[in-house]
């Protein structure tokens, strides 16, 4: 039976006369061989190295097996232990835990027999059964937490997690694009996660829609005025609002088909770049350094930016060839900025999909993901502190075969595949 | 031409007209003594000025859009600009007559051939205020045009036309006033844009809402009468004017120059009216 924990109090409002406290970072050195447990935890996955001879996980990671010399492989690993050590730390030489103690860590004996240092989740005791999973922490490096109970609704109430994750709990959240029915989606998904306000950014608020009106029907919601492809725009919304985005999600759908040869040609591709690429550039130069900047802002910090993206900007998909270009430019920049987001304490998630269920992917087979499917996933990815987030099978399928061979996966969408 | 040919060129113009450099120096007298008023039938080019809305499928206008080059900074210490982009259909703007397919085989049809002796010229100003209030889709008919012309005087050949609707007073969602079956706003009816073009000689033609056609154009007969019939005759749209309650009905002049731009089909422009 595990102990019931206090709610995690909600962020009050900041005292106006201290100084926003600087972004520490825990200690962020690793071998290569280390970071690759990073790379691992960064997509949501439990994977350890194993022994190809004698199968058994091997911590920390070596170049070949500590018993028997044979080869490594890193692959899924049961994530059972037993707790057999935890110690509370009360001060620490290091500046970003002595910020934060009392810390709890402990010695997990996995299942295997390796033990492994980890965060301890405030429900486990020693001698528990617990699970292991791998977080990034706020230098986007990997690290264990113990759970004694996955499922316990008091699961997200514990500080150390809050610390690893992304939670949009008590967060406030800028939506852009937001009447899309993935904004729409998004909105309702936060709300339900318990964020506390929510900016649904408005293009064109000359045009009214349904989804306009279901965003204001929402008491969490406020819709505020933001065109991706107006510079000016993103300027006075960042002004406005800047300093209270604690999780930002770039969204600016505008499927098209079509490619280069037999595309809709110069003038539509620019659109989609203007709101894709550029917009998130705009939103990159008034947004990102606020959000930097307080990322260690107390308990009401910035702490994710969140981008929507196509699976195929891994691999251009012929058959909406701009659409993929512009992805895969928006995915370099993404990648740029997490190199700027760097001992922030910011997280850069980008959440990747197939074609969705809507009305530019009308001539596309299933499965096409939903937006309330996109949107849950999402909250689960921020839940989770993940960097990297394949939503539905489509996605799922062509990251894998982006992961075994990319110009194998070329080759097939550049045929008839998908 | 040489500046000393324009000069020459101007002098025998002189030379044969005497009385228009009378009329010139009147003109300029009326300027600088501020007898003779400039209203400005612009609206400002901003960003989220509305602009014509299509079907998604199709290519879509780009809307007014600016981005600083530098502002007396590292990128340029003594200097500030921008570069903007714009579709030519954006904001206060010009329509040339190969806009339309119906103009696309005319001779000077493009922004940089058309005669510039059109871009200044009288204008009449049918005031269709009331009818516009009590009806989004109302349709400017001939009937209305007799009436204008049995007070004012009949509308004179080579002069403007602008239909007053005191749409320009309307902003955001009313502007374009989209409903699910598509945009609402007053126009001309198919005849009555004939009766100008055939019976009345008129350059052009121009409105306060974002089309020389009513939001519902498509329906009519043929689709988009005042586009058709205008351009397929190699006049001129105006559209998106403001500020027309400042003119007179009749006696005003009006200086409509778009963009000198190479194969042009419109242009945004600054439009202005010298009133007495």
């Amino acid at each position: 039976m595990t102990t019931s924990l206090p709610p995690l109090p909600e962020p009050v409002r900041k005292d106006p006369q201290k100084k926003t406290p600087s972004a520490l970072i825990p200690p962020s050195a690793r071998s290569r061989l280390g970071m690759r447990l990073s790379a691992e935890a960064a997509r949501g996955r439990f994977r350890l190295p194993h022994c190809n001879a004698c199968n058994q996980p091997v911590w920390p990671p070596r170049e070949a097996c500590p018993a028997c010399l044979s080869s490594l492989q890193w692959r899924d690993a049961d994530a059972t232990g037993t707790l057999i050590a935890e110690t509370t730390l009360e001060t620490s030489p290091e500046l970003y835990f002595r910020e934060r103690t009392p810390w709890r860590v402990g010695t997990v004996d996995l299942a295997g027999g390796v033990p492994v240092m980890a965060h301890l989740h405030a429900q486990c005791r020693i001698g528990d059964t617990v699970t292991l999973r791998l977080f990034l922490d706020k230098a986007d490096r990997a690290v264990f937490m113990a759970f004694s109970d996955l499922d316990s609704p008091d699961l997200r109430e514990d500080i150390q997690l809050r610390e690893l994750t992304n939670d949009p709990r008590h967060r406030r959240v800028l939506i852009t694009d937001a009447r899309t029915p993935a904004g729409v989606a998004l909105a309702r998904a936060m709300t339900k996660a318990g964020a506390k306000r929510i900016f649904a950014g408005i293009g064109d608020a000359w045009k009214r829609d349904a989804a306009i009106e279901a965003l204001e029907g929402m008491e969490t919601v406020s819709t505020v005025p933001l065109d991706l492809t107006d510079t000016r725009s993103v300027e006075e919304l960042c002004g406005e609002i800047g300093g209270k985005v604690d999780i930002l999600v770039h969204n600016a759908e505008q499927v098209r088909p079509g490619g280069v040869m037999a595309g809709r040609g110069i003038a539509d591709a620019k659109q989609l770049h203007e709101k894709l690429v550029f917009g998130f550039m705009r939103l990159a130069e008034s947004f990102g350094p606020v959000m930097r900047s307080r990322g260690a802002d107390g308990v009401n910090a910035a702490t994710a930016w969140v981008n929507l993206l196509s699976v195929y900007a891994h691999a251009n998909w012929p058959a909406y060839g701009q659409h993929s270009a512009a992805h895969a430019a928006t995915l370099s920049l993404a990648q740029c900025l997490r190199g700027e987001m760097q001992g922030s304490g910011v997280r850069v998630m980008n959440a990747f999909a197939g074609p969705l269920e809507q009305d530019w992917h009308d001539q596309v087979l299933p499965p096409k993901v939903t937006a309330d499917r996109l949107a849950r996933e999402i909250v689960g990815a921020l839940q989770g502190g993940q960097q990297d987030v394949y939503i539905g099978d489509v996605a799922r399928d062509v990251a894998e075969r982006f992961e075994d061979d990319a110009k194998l996966l070329e080759m097939e969408l550049a045929g008839d595949g998908q | 031409m040489s500046a000393d040919n324009a000069t020459d060129n101007a002098t025998d113009n002189a030379k044969d007209h005497p009385d228009t450099v009378a009329i010139l120096a009147g003109l300029a007298a009326g300027l600088s003594s501020a007898e003779i008023k400039i209203v400005d039938l612009t609206h400002r080019l901003d960003p989220d000025f509305p602009i014509i809305v299509l079907p998604p499928e199709f290519g879509q206008c780009a809307p007014f859009r600016m981005e600083e080059i530098s502002r007396y900074d590292a990128r340029g210490p003594a200097w500030h600009w921008h570069n903007i982009s714009l579709g030519e259909h954006a904001g206060t703007h010009f329509d040339a007559p190969i806009h339309w397919i119906s103009g696309r085989d005319l001779p000077n049809n493009t922004t940089d051939t058309l005669p510039v002796q059109k871009l200044v010229g009288q204008v009449c100003v049918i005031d269709c205020e009331a009818e516009s209030d009590a009806d989004d889709d109302y349709e400017m008919g001939v009937d209305k045009i007799a009436a204008f012309e049995a007070e004012h005087g009949e509308i004179p050949a080579q002069s403007w036309v602008l239909m007053r609707t005191g749409w320009s007073r309307r902003r955001g969602a009313d502007y374009i006033n989209l409903r699910e079956d598509g945009a609402h706003s007053p126009g001309p009816d198919a005849a009555a844009v004939r009766f100008l073009v055939e019976q009345r000689d008129i350059i052009g033609f121009g409105t306060e809402t974002v089309g020389t056609d009513t939001g519902q154009a498509v329906h009519s007969d043929p689709p988009y009468p005042a586009h058709y019939i205008l351009h397929g005759a190699g006049r001129y749209g105006l559209q998106c004017l403001a500020n027309l309650d400042q003119l007179p009905p009749t006696g005003a002049i009006l200086v409509a120059a778009p963009l000198k731009i190479r194969q042009g089909t419109g242009s945004p422009l600054r439009v202005l009216a010298l009133i007495p």
